[in-house]
């Protein structure tokens, strides 16, 4: 898979439950390498779930979110079948998107 | 009370093999000795929940990591590993034709006493040699690739349990009492050998650290750690622990660290793979 | 992935495409129902309160406001983290028409770890894993009908998440 998002999305009753695994370093900027120096803030700053064009959570976050970042969350008004976009940007621009069915 | 089980059980456990002739070399009292002081040293610990090392004895730590497993860390090297193991050397062969079943759930059976050559063969050995054959260069033992390989390799064994075997072969006997041997050897500044932490204080706090029982330790390898923000194999963990106690580590894949690794596997035979694991 | 020219990181781009929210759809990002001229109401990300050392400073800076503690926020942390790299930190609340949920960790460098907003038909719970620098509380802010809670639980931390 070329994308880096990771996605379960799953309808329980009225709501979809979703969890994202994204695989990006998250340097806070506060680590130094084997050398001494310190390895600059990379980590994604805001990120975004779209169900039907319309945005159903957004994340923004700082340097404390860990590693290969994790979250979950929930929301009504979905069928399965429906399409989920996740988008992120990070510190330096760069930005991956991808869409998923939910289940 | 549990001073006296311990000294009881280690005394049990030498009094097994008291010289080096290979008659007397036991493995399979051995690991019914070895099983029996965990189970009664923990009785609320469910015998298969061991192979969870510090998870089975700490609720705190548990539920962490129960939330964690929901969506583990460890997706990404599962997935790197499935790639790698699928792609096919220069000569056109894959990892799938050196092993039986074509790799698939064969991780409880390693590592291996190999008649011809001799010596034990660990997982990570047999893909290194798998390479070497197939005119590829060997890999590191301590590195990212290698990690994910074996990743993928437990994940396919996940819920099989550990099938070692020491067959009647004097070779094969003494390589497993090495590894025993090795494994109630103190060694390093610290003094410790690997049964200190893990067979005497299984459950408490070394700094940081819970130790994990030695019953089950090697069957959720290889591991990702948020120590190491990453998943490593057994061979990191083995330097490591040896680093660890100020000690001079051996080479990745030494003998005695196979060796180490047939006892340790052995005793927990029965036990199931529940690699590959997540650890702090 | 792609990678845009670097001096356009996120705050610049929603700066340069206008603040209406028509112009931001294209990004996916709509108003949300507080009007408060703040960080926290605007579609920006909130970079100076992400920056902020002390805990009163980094709510004021996205919110404007100061929260009274509400014993209907369940703030779910270990208490002794594992490692403090990954922290599984978790909340869910009965308070009704939730608007944003955010993360404050005293102890950190930058005391804010992450802010999320709870569009109306999400609910108001979320989980993360956060990197906890050392032993400290944490605090969930929960914006609650324009108005703002918190409930707050300390994590003990013995191996730092930020290199420590």
């Amino acid at each position: 898979m070329a994308s880096s998002i990771r996605v379960r999305a799953i309808v329980n009753g009225e709501t979809t439950e979703v969890q994202t695994l994204i695989q990006h370093p998250m340097d806070s900027g506060f680590i130094k390498d084997d050398k001494g120096e310190f390895i600059p803030a990379h980590f994604i700053q805001e990120l975004t779930f779209e169900h039907n064009g319309r945005p159903v959570f957004v994340a923004d976050w700082g340097t404390a979110v860990s590693k290969d970042p994790y979250v979950k969350f929930a929301f009504k008004g979905a069928n399965k079948g429906d399409d989920l976009k996740v988008s992120w940007i990070d510190n330096k621009g760069e930005t991956d998107t991808a869409t998923f069915k939910i289940q | 009370m549990r001073f006296w089980l311990t000294i009881l059980a280690v005394a049990a456990l030498s009094m097994a093999h008291p010289t080096h002739a290979a008659d007397s070399i036991d493995p399979a009292a051995d690991a019914r000795a070895f099983r029996n002081y965990f189970v009664e040293k923990f009785p609320n610990v469910k015998l298969d929940d061991f192979a969870n090392g510090p998870y089975s004895l700490n609720e705190d730590m548990r539920r962490q990591w129960e939330g964690k497993e929901q969506f583990p860390p460890y997706e990404f090297s599962l997935e790197a590993g499935k790639e790698l193991f699928a792609k096919p050397f220069a000569n056109g062969k894959h990892y799938a034709d050196c092993f039986a079943e074509q790799g698939i759930g064969v991780r409880q059976n390693y590592p291996q006493f190999d008649g011809k050559s001799g010596q034990v063969i660990t997982l990570e050995l047999a893909l290194n040699q798998c390479r070497e054959t197939n005119g590829e260069k060997a890999i590191s033992y301590t590195g990212d690739d290698m990690a994910a390989l074996t990743a993928y390799m437990a994940f396919t064994s996940r819920g099989k349990p550990f099938d070692i075997k020491v067959p009647d072969d004097p070779r094969a006997l003494e390589a497993y009492e090495n590894g025993k041997r090795y494994f109630y050897t103190r060694r390093g500044q610290l003094n410790f050998s690997c049964a200190t932490c893990h067979v005497q204080n299984p459950g408490e706090r070394l700094r940081a650290e819970v130790l994990a029982p030695a019953l089950g330790i090697l069957n959720a390898l290889p591991i990702y750690r948020s120590e190491w923000g990453g998943m490593g194999t057994t061979s990191r963990r083995f330097v490591s622990c040896n680093s660890q106690v100020r000690g001079v580590p051996l080479e990745p894949q030494a003998e005695e660290y196979r060796d180490l690794e047939y006892f340790l596997s052995y005793v927990s035979n029965g036990l199931p793979i529940s690699g590959p694991g997540s650890r702090p | 992935m792609t990678a845009p020219d670097d001096s356009f990181p996120v705050t610049r781009r929603l700066v340069l495409r206008g603040a209406g929210s028509v112009a931001l759809a294209g990004l996916g990002i709509v108003s949300f129902r507080a009007t408060p001229a703040f960080a926290a109401a605007n579609d920006k990300y909130p970079e100076g309160a992400f920056k902020q050392k002390d805990s009163k400073e980094a709510i004021k800076q996205l919110y404007g406001r100061t929260a009274e503690p509400s014993d209907k926020i369940k703030l779910d942390a270990p208490e002794i983290a594992e490692n403090g790299a990954v922290v599984p930190i978790s909340v869910s609340t009965s308070l009704a028409d939730v608007s944003s949920i955010a993360f404050v960790v005293p102890e950190n460098p930058n005391v804010l770890a992450a802010y999320y907003k709870i569009p109306q038909g999400t609910l108001p719970n979320v989980a993360n894993r956060l990197k906890m620098a050392k032993t400290s509380t944490v605090t969930v802010i929960v914006e609650s009908g324009g108005k703002l809670f918190s409930a707050t639980k300390e994590v003990k931390v013995t191996v730092g998440g930020c290199g420590g």
